[in-house]
């Protein structure tokens, strides 16, 4: 047996002039999502994709399509000849197995769509024909103001959809159509969700994580790597790089002014980002940072860091209050990870009272002082890529 | 690879993942069918049970409940003597092990009053400072027989008498005698463990510390002694810990525990704290160099304790605990760090602090057993020392200006 899915996309329909491009990436991101599922199959019929496979895999298969960004919803949908009985009792079937369920609804209405004006019948009056044979049949009352269950017809040439109701999809634009971005993925909270933000609107991501050894254990490594993958599910990360920092992080803290330290390391880091991105020809740089979390996080500060990168930073969590990113991150499905306490133990590096109000001159006299070409080409020669794929 | 982290958990000996693996084989059937394979697997079960018996020196087996590992037992012992007593309050030591110290404050929060009896400075918990603790109405006490972080050993015995003497005084009655619960999960093996007449009244040990496989542990239970199962089901281990039995694991922990008991017996164990001692001369000579005594120093942690042979556990003032034992760990060598400062993401150790340890002061524990060689204990001090060399000038300069 098998069942079709019928996933609707909305907001790629607004750049006509991208128009295919959009549709072609959204649907070769569905077909990635759900390719490992045995039998599966995908179509794109008037405006939707269709996704084909057997019964006893729709369930794996939505719960893969939830997380493709540039899908808004889907339904798990029945086929019938484009005929008006058979529409009818697909909407019985329909109506039958929503009021077994364990949440009966208390009405209904039926939706129609004419995708294929050759239908005989219009969409309003596909829906009073079909409506009254689910009354007739089932007793079910209608609400066509607010309904506890829609059932949508949709009739496509040779084909017409029966479905109850339909499952939201996170919207956004399909990954890759906006460019690709580096994401500084760290063990925290912010950083991935940055990354699942920068990914919804349509960049593809590939990360760097700077790893401190011995002053960080494996164990951070390891969690980075995890978060990793949990947006990897989303599509949203293809690789993490792991950059040794140790000695970047060593040299400019004997070098420069303690106060400034945080200021350094995070201008270096865009050096590295930079470099590294100039490997994987990444149009941006993304980060967690945030407008006033900590206390090193001023406008100031945020500014004499973003003097360092060569490329747009993107800070897609700029303005939003830790608990919106707390709900996002649990939501994403990194939260559980990013509590693990395996965070940096030490705060060797971190000076007690930070600037808050950093100027690129007093940042460039201490990098002057080094050979910040070399830290970063070392930096660089020392990585390791790991594919999440 | 050294791997002086024995205290954490110690390699399953190739006797013990032979048997596990013979046991799971063999003994599929459940030890509670009434059938000969049922029959075949509670026999291989009660030798094991026999086996665990004579390393804790429990007068007969059927004092010996199998549980899923240390905390279990702890849980077991503290809860369930707990909840079975007319008595609302509970005494146990600051240097418990979690298993201990959070089971108490559930309790709490189950209404019970709590004590907390704090150590002295060598990380022993004195016996006198327990009895000044009791009350009337005191349930249970809990105290560890060696500490996992310090490896002191603690006088149990003598709590015990303290705690049958007081029950004597006419001046302390109307008086239950409290149940005395003894953690002896970094003990066995190491130090006497007699529990027919320590005094206890529950002993809890763990297997994968003795070189058995984990998920697996232990409690005697005192003859006459009463606990509350702390849930029920088929009312397996005499109805006190309810589950089909783990008999691969169970199996294996009492191999483990008749190869410890061996070793004990035999000169193994002195071995071992020799070999710890000559650790710990070595390191505190190979750091007393004009160069090394420029950048720190080392000392014991604790000093003037009664120690378990295994546990060497060494102060590093100035030096961060984190760093200096991924230092080791690059180059091959493991142990385990402490810190009384809490971290970002792990806390204090309670252990630490409770015996005033400051909070800019690395401690790091090695903890040796019957696998760990002087080959491997020398590579060790010289890895500790590099790893000082390394880690030293980072907190030196810098960030502290």
């Amino acid at each position: 047996m098998r069942s079709a899915i019928l996933c609707r996309y909305g907001e790629i329909f607004l750049k006509s002039g991208n128009r295919h491009r959009f549709e072609r990436a959204l649907r070769d991101n569905v077909a990635a999502a759900v390719r490992d599922l045995p039998g599966v199959g995908i179509d794109m019929p008037h405006g939707r994709i269709l996704v084909h496979v057997d019964a006893a895999q729709v369930d794996d298969a939505c719960a893969r399509l939830e997380r493709v960004f540039g899908l808004v919803s889907f339904s798990v949908a029945a086929r019938v000849p484009p005929d008006i009985d058979a529409i009818g009792a697909a909407a019985v079937r329909a109506a039958r197995a929503a009021m077994d369920s364990p949440a009966p609804p208390a009405h209904f209405k039926i939706e129609s769509r004419r995708a294929d004006k050759r239908f005989p019948m219009r969409s309003l009056e596909i829906s009073a024909a079909v409506g009254a044979r689910v009354v007739a049949e089932t007793g079910l009352p209608v609400d066509v103001h607010r309904p506890a269950l829609t059932i949508g017809v949709e009739v496509a040439p040779e084909t017409v959809f029966v479905f109850a109701g339909s499952r939201a999809a996170p919207g956004g634009l399909p990954v890759g159509t906006a460019g690709l971005g580096l994401l500084l993925l760290s063990g925290g909270i912010d950083s991935p969700v940055a990354g699942w933000l920068a990914a919804k609107r349509g960049l593809a991501l590939d990360a760097i994580y700077f790893h401190s050894p011995p002053f960080i254990g494996e164990k951070s490594k390891d969690k980075v790597l995890a978060l990793g993958k949990v947006l990897a599910r989303w599509q949203a990360l293809r690789s993490v790089t792991v950059v040794p920092f140790t000695d970047a992080q060593k040299q400019l803290r004997d070098t420069g002014p303690a106060e400034l330290a945080v200021v350094l390391y995070r201008r270096m880091m865009m050096r590295i980002a930079d470099a590294v991105g100039d490997q994987l020809h990444a149009d941006a740089l993304v980060t967690g940072e945030n407008l006033g979390q900590v206390a090193s996080q001023t406008i100031q500060n945020l500014s004499a860091i973003e003097g360092a990168a060569r490329r747009l930073v993107l800070r897609p969590l700029a303005t939003y209050d830790k608990v919106e990113t707390t709900a996002l991150a649990r939501r994403i499905g990194t939260y559980e990870t990013s509590i693990l306490p395996f965070e940096d133990c030490c705060s060797l590096f971190v000076p007690a009272h930070p600037s808050t109000s950093a100027r690129v001159a007093d940042a460039e006299r201490t990098e002057a002082t080094l050979d910040v070409t070399a830290i970063v080409a070392a930096a660089v020669a020392g990585s390791e890529r790991i594919s999440l794929a | 690879m050294i791997y002086l982290d024995n205290a954490a958990s110690t390699r399953p000996a190739p006797e013990v993942v032979e048997a596990v693996a013979r046991a799971a084989h063999d003994h599929f059937a459940n030890p509670s069918s009434a059938h000969a394979l049922g029959a075949a697997a509670t026999r291989a079960l009660e030798e094991a049970r026999e086996q665990v018996a004579r390393l804790m020196g429990a007068a007969t087996a059927g004092e010996i409940l199998f549980t899923s590992g240390g905390t279990e037992a702890d849980a077991l012992g503290l809860i369930g003597a707990a909840t079975r007593a007319r008595g609302r309050h509970l005494v146990v030591s600051a240097i418990e092990h979690p298993a201990i110290l959070r089971s108490a404050e559930l309790l709490v929060g189950q209404g019970y009053e709590l004590t907390i009896v704090p150590p002295d400075r060598s990380g022993v918990v004195r016996a006198d400072d327990v009895m000044a603790a009791l009350r009337p109405d005191t349930a249970v006490v809990s105290v560890m027989l060696v500490n996992n972080e310090l490896g002191t050993v603690q006088p149990v015995a003598e709590i015990a008498h303290g705690l049958a003497r007081a029950e004597n005084d006419p001046a302390q009655r109307p008086q239950h005698r409290p149940h005395l619960h003894v953690d002896a999960v970094q003990a066995a093996g190491f130090v006497p463990l007699r529990v027919a007449s320590l005094g206890a009244d529950t002993v809890a040990i763990s297997g994968h510390k003795i070189h058995g496989p984990k998920g697996a542990g232990a409690l005697w239970l005192r003859p006459g002694a009463r606990i509350a199962p702390l849930w029920d089901g088929g009312r397996q281990e005499r109805g006190l810990r309810s589950g089909t039995e783990n008999l691969p694991g169970w199996v294996g922990l009492g191999v483990a525990a008749d190869l410890v008991a061996r070793l004990r017996d035999g000169q193994g164990v002195e071995a071992i704290r020799a070999e710890r001692d000559r650790f710990e001369r070595a390191v505190l000579a190979s750091l007393a160099d004009d160069e090394m005594s420029a950048i720190t120093e080392v000392r014991p942690t604790v000093s003037g304790a009664p120690r378990a042979p295994h546990v060497s556990s060494l102060s590093f003032p100035g030096l961060p605990a984190e760093p200096l034992l991924h230092a080791l760990e690059t180059r091959a060598v493991y142990a385990s760090a402490g810190s009384a400062c809490a971290s970002r993401g792990r806390g204090p150790s309670h252990v630490l602090a409770a015996i005033g340890v400051d909070d800019r002061t690395a401690v790091l524990r090695f903890s040796f057993s019957r696998e760990t060689t002087a080959a491997e204990a020398d590579g060790a001090v010289a890895a500790l020392r590099e790893a000082i060399i390394e880690i030293a000038p980072m907190v030196n300069t810098g960030a502290r200006r």
